[in-house]
């Protein structure tokens, strides 16, 4: 069954504020609701990753069997979806068999996407002077350099002025890297309550209101 | 409730929520009014009007990441901020024959992004061209939701990719399937980590809390854009407050 606009609006502003009030008020009755809210909400959560499984699936099955663009690929995803599950569901999540394809499958390809990362980023900053030549990127290109160079002794030689306690290296990623970080993380953290309050306020509505 | 309970840190959030609530209604009150507030440029967000009818004049496809955060978690505003975005872009965009796709790294989010995209076709009479593959689920660890969005990238003719949700640093291998894809990248993540990446990698990358300002850039209403100066209004308060408290532990009053 699908809500109306206006039902489903009101029960999102209802659980949302006694979820809030129950995290900031002392109030056994609040409280208790907001936990049971909350083990709801995290049922619900576990039930919609099935649903996405199942969605990834059937986005999967439908490119296999029309044979779309990257076929194989698909095909290859079902199967060891397939195979997962079936070792998973009986040798249980611990299972000497569901490990190995965790330490054996999983953990070397995401390993391997990682090195991959690595090369993408070297790639990524060389283009950088092609794709915006300001001021910025020269700070961004500096820094990242001279605290590439400071993390680790160069052929074993601490570079003076670069490594140690009074290095600038050690200077960027104690003061001024982390006082940015702490600035956009204030930002981020007024962001995200003004969006929380949007939906409080039912201005958005990201459950289909 | 003793006087120690009632000033405890507890309420003292409670309060700071509830004056940015206040805030937010007293701005949307003065935005439908339409006095004052004037946003700043930012060019990510003038580019994406260009990028959307330049996919719907070629046939391709708009791809919208919302991340990998969790909904109940932490990450969730961001997440909750992608599914704005989606609703924007997708509405946007709905005059094309081909409507974005949208991939997500988690299960809650991969059902709303399908509701938010079956809600914005039902609100513009289109309900028939709703197609649930539309929101995908792409994997649910960082590397396999990168690894699950490039195939989407390379195969189904996208154009423009939108970032906008949580992600890592693996999201720099999505802006390189895009760029290598001849499609344009606009990025912006509540990850610092994500950020730095991004700005090295995308066309168009959003620093700081830019990305939260994407509904009142992108013409979601007034509340939108009330909820952008309250943010700023909270920020120079804190900034302040901040200031003011080095200055005192400057001096030795604290």
């Amino acid at each position: 069954m699908r809500f109306q606009a206006p039902i489903s609006v009101v029960i999102a502003i209802a659980f949302g504020l006694v979820v809030l009030l129950g995290y900031f008020l002392d109030m056994p009755l609040l409280t208790a609701f907001k936990n049971v809210f909350v083990q709801w909400a995290l049922m619900l959560a576990a039930v919609a990753l099935l649903v996405g499984v199942a969605n990834l699936f059937s986005v999967h099955w439908r490119k296999a069997r029309r044979r779309e663009k990257g076929a194989t690929s698909s095909l290859v995803l079902l199967i060891s979806l397939l195979v997962t599950i079936l070792v998973t569901g009986y040798f249980g999540p611990t299972g000497s068999w569901t490990m190995w394809i965790f330490n054996y499958v999983q953990v070397p390809l995401e390993t391997s996407l990682m090195a991959l990362l690595a090369i993408v980023l070297v790639y990524a900053i060389a283009k950088l002077f092609g794709r915006r030549v300001d001021l910025f990127t020269l700070i961004f290109i500096g820094t990242a350099l001279v605290v590439l160079l400071g993390t680790a002794p160069l052929f074993g030689v601490e570079l003076p002025g670069i490594h140690g306690p009074n290095g600038i290296k050690y200077l960027i990623a104690q003061i001024p890297a982390v006082g940015g970080a702490r600035g956009i993380l204030i930002g981020v953290a007024l962001g995200t309550l003004a969006t929380g309050l949007r939906i409080l306020l039912g201005a958005d509505r990201p459950y289909g209101g | 409730m003793s006087l120690g309970n009632f000033l405890s840190g507890d309420l003292i959030g409670l309060a700071f929520v509830v004056a940015f609530c206040a805030l937010i209604i007293i701005f949307t009150y003065i935005v439908r009014k339409k006095s004052l507030l004037s946003l700043r440029e930012i060019r990510a967000f003038n580019r994406v009007e260009g990028a959307i009818g330049k996919a719907v004049e070629a046939g391709k496809r708009l791809q919208i990441s919302i991340g990998w955060g969790k909904v109940f978690g932490i990450q969730g505003g961001s997440g909750l901020l992608g599914l704005s975005v989606l609703e924007r872009i997708s509405r946007t965009a709905s005059i094309s024959d081909r409507p974005p796709v949208t991939s997500s790294g988690d299960g809650t989010l991969s059902i709303m992004s399908q509701d938010t995209l079956r809600s914005t076709l039902h609100a513009i009479g289109a309900d028939s061209r709703y197609d649930p593959d539309s929101g995908r689920l792409a994997g649910l660890t960082p590397f396999s939701y990168a690894a699950g969005t490039i195939p989407v990238i390379y195969d189904e003719e996208v154009s423009t990719t939108i970032l906008a949700g949580h992600f890592g640093s693996e999201v720099a291998l999505i802006t390189d399937a895009s760029e290598r894809n001849d499609a344009m990248s606009l990025a912006g993540s509540d990850s610092v980590s994500a950020q730095a990446v991004l700005y090295a990698t995308a066309d168009e990358p959003l620093i700081g809390e830019e990305i939260f300002a994407a509904g009142a850039y992108l013409k979601a209403g007034p509340v939108h854009i009330a909820s952008l100066h309250s943010q700023d209004v909270f920020r120079w308060l804190l900034a302040g407050i901040i200031l003011i408290g080095a200055l005192l532990k400057l001096v030795g009053v604290i």
